[in-house]
């Protein structure tokens, strides 16, 4: 709980050679440093900064603008309740006052077991499933008392540990691929062969055969099957009487 | 009954089992599209881009060949596509990165080729676990399919392309905002000029900045040709849209229209669409256009959904979110919410946006919980000037970016449509809608 660990440290610098400027990759590796800890520890920010060529206060000043972003321990779960307007014109604010009885927070608190922290959101992009609420930004939508209720003793019995990671974790799948065709461009297509290069200027680079390994790590074989239980993406709901948005 | 027979461009795809896999995308003929536009010269392409007459569809409504045009012509060319969907009740992005993420990796390579980029960067806003997921596992696939990478689908062009995550600021989806943040910075929009990306954008380099659901439509351009495309629709409104139905109507959901041929009566009550509005009460008001627009009342029901047809009735089709409010619905509450949203995420830059939001947020919010007093509304429509010059349509501008302007029209049109209902409040002192008060625990910002 600190500085990256080896391998997010590696990994960091696999994002970092995806993007002409190291800093470019900023975000992505603090979304990496949260899912290490959590949220960003300043031993973290600091590392990160070394990462990409930047002070820990740039670090921290970029950071700070983002609402994804703790500087301070978040619970396992964020529970962001949206109340921007689709949503509230199907109850949310009332879905609020329901959440904080029920956990006994007020919205930006955490339990005291450190299990759950209570967010008011902005629009969430669900809005045809409103009120939606989003846990560690996986989506519940179409959401009630009872189903908020359900939804609660489901995570906490861990029920939902398969789709709904500690917070921090944000993309469990990996890319499998360096950027094999960095400098070409449809201006030297049919010109001299481009270089197989890093953008960081750190390598010669491999062809993007080698840089094929079978399967992304972190145990998620096949991210295409993921499938968040009981999100309800809204659906396009044109092809009869019968299809409804998708639930 | 059906309101239009027009193929589905963007969405045909959605209701397929496991959408986003190579292989379901594979059956339907998936990067045939960019097979083809490899055939084909980038000029020729961007051709019948200008031909389809390609609207984009992130909310201002700009040709997307007209600003591929204005490309300055050095290297490194660079391609942002803009999926940070934030504006609020506007949720097709998502739904397009989520169930069809090769259309939009293959539209994403048909725009790069087109207008010869050097690299594309995928911005995904950063809530979208599910859709970032899904999108890298595609992209990974598309790898190893050779659609992405070196030497593509056998020809001699070669690109690469990143998934790149935002974390949580509406404002990144302007996109001088965008560029700033996928350089690894705060996400403050640029100050104009240079007004176009495309002149000086990402690293200072040229860049094209387009919306999801725009390089979404370009397999099908280039498949069936520009033609075809711009034989759908009417004026400058070519093609297909998708417009996001929310709020109090039976079947929410995204539905993609031919643009001119249904009305806002259709998208709400047609009982293929939104069949309507829940016990069958009236309809008070609607938001035409994502929460910067401003309202329409039952009168404008009959306006088709078009980009300039919206426009003459003195509002925008924006980002095609329509929110529709029965007549249960408090016009305060609502006009203060969608204030309160801008001010929360107001980058802070100009002293107009940055305080006038807040205040003008306070004063709903005094008005809403029964504190308001008569001079209210003078005082609230003069802050709306101070932001916005003139409190016009379409709104005057003394800020950087057009975040400032967008706060006005939601409180302007509530004062405006339904200055009784405020004058109820600050007479009785409370609010006359139920639930007559805001729950405990509102957090002021
Ligand atoms: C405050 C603000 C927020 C915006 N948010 C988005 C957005 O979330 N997605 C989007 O595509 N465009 C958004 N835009 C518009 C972009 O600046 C830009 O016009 C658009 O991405 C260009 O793509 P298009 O031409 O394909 O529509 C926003 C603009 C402003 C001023
Ligand atoms: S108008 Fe508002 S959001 Fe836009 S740059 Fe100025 S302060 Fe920032
Ligand atoms: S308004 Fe709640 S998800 Fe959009």
């Amino acid at each position: 709980m600190a500085r990256l660990n080896p391998d997010n440290e590696q990994r960091a610098r696999d994002l970092i050679a995806l993007y002409p400027h190291p800093r470019s990759a900023l975000i992505p590796v603090l979304h990496l440093l949260q899912a290490q800890d959590g949220y960003l520890t300043p031993e973290g920010m600091q590392h990160v900064g070394e990462l990409v060529g930047l002070e820990a206060a740039e670090v921290r000043g970029t950071a700070s603008f983002y609402d994804m972003f703790h500087t301070e321990p978040v619970g396992r779960y964020l529970i962001s309740v949206c109340t921007n307007i689709a949503c509230m014109l199907q109850g949310a604010y009332e879905l609020l006052e329901h959440a904080q009885t029920h956990l006994g927070i007020a919205p930006g608190g955490t339990t005291a077991d450190g299990t759950f922290t209570l967010e008011d959101a902005e629009c969430l992009a669900l809005c045809g499933n409103a009120p939606c609420v989003t846990v560690n930004w996986r989506f519940f939508g179409d959401m009630d008392r009872a189903r908020f209720d359900s939804l609660l003793s489901r995570l906490a019995a861990g029920d939902l540990d398969g789709e709904v990671p500690p917070h921090g974790t944000l993309c469990r799948v990996r890319r499998t691929v360096g950027v094999p065709a960095a400098g070409a461009s449809v201006g030297s297509a049919g010109g001299p062969d481009p270089e197989w290069h890093r953008r960081d200027g750190t390598g010669t680079g491999v062809p993007a055969e080698a840089a094929r390994p079978g399967a992304p790590a972190d145990g998620v074989t096949d991210g295409v099957e993921l499938e968040t239980v009981a999100s309800t993406p809204a659906v396009a709901a044109l092809d009869g009487p019968d299809s409804g948005a998708i639930r | 009954m059906t309101v239009t027979d027009a193929p589905r461009i963007v969405t045909r795809r959605l209701r397929r089992p496991r959408s986003w896999t190579l292989s379901s995308y594979l059956e339907d003929g998936g990067y045939d599209g960019l097979r083809k536009a490899l055939s084909m010269s980038p000029s020729e392409v961007h051709d019948a881009v200008n031909v389809a007459n390609l609207l984009g569809r992130g909310g201002a409504g700009f040709e997307a060949g007209r600003k591929w045009g204005m490309l300055a012509k050095t290297t490194p060319v660079y391609l942002a596509i803009n999926g940070d969907e934030s504006e609020p009740a506007t949720f097709k992005d998502h739904m397009l990165i989520e169930s069809d993420p090769h259309q939009l990796i293959e539209g994403s390579l048909i725009c790069a080729y087109a207008v010869g980029a050097d690299q594309v960067f995928l911005y995904t806003r950063g809530e979208f676990a599910l859709g970032l997921e899904r999108l890298q596992s595609a992209l990974n696939e598309a790898y190893a399919y050779g659609a992405v990478g070196r030497g593509i689908l056998g020809s001699d062009w070669s690109i690469d392309v990143v998934v790149h995550p935002g974390a949580g600021a509406y404002i990144c989806g302007e996109e001088t905002a965008l560029l700033e943040s996928l350089e690894g910075k705060r996400g403050y929009p640029r100050i104009k000029p240079p007004f176009f990306p495309a002149a000086v954008g990402l690293y200072g380099a040229p860049t094209i900045v387009n919306n999801v659901e725009t390089v979404s439509n370009l397999p099908w351009v280039v498949l069936n040709g520009g033609e075809a495309f711009a034989a759908l629709g009417e004026g400058r409104s070519k093609g297909t849209k998708i417009m996001a139905l929310s709020g109090h109507v039976r079947r929410p959901g995204n539905y993609e229209l031919e643009f001119a041929k249904a009305t806002f009566r259709d998208l709400i009550f047609d009982p293929s669409l939104g069949a309507g509005i829940p016990g069958d009460r009236d309809l008070k008001a609607f938001i035409p256009g994502g929460v910067s627009s401003p309202w329409l009342g039952p009168d404008h029901l009959d306006t088709e959904l078009a980009n300039e047809k919206i426009a003459e009735v003195g509002t925008m089709a924006g980002s095609g979110a329509v929110t529709v409010m029965d007549d249960t619905t408090c016009p305060v509450r609502a006009a203060w919410r969608i204030v309160r949203f801008f001010h929360r995420e107001s980058c802070g830059q100009c002293t107009p946006c940055r305080e006038g939001s807040g205040w003008v947020e306070k004063i709903m919010h005094r008005i809403e919980t029964g504190n308001g007093r008569p001079e209210d509304l003078d005082l609230l429509l003069d802050v709306c000037d101070n932001i916005s010059p003139g409190v016009t349509w379409p709104p005057a501008q003394t800020t950087i970016c057009v975040l400032g302007p967008s706060i006005p029209p939601a409180p302007a049109a509530a004062v405006r449509m339904f200055r009784d209902d405020f004058m109820e409040h600050i007479g009785e002192g409370r609010c006359p809608f139920p639930p007559d008060r805001l729950p405990r625990g509102v957090v002021r910002v």
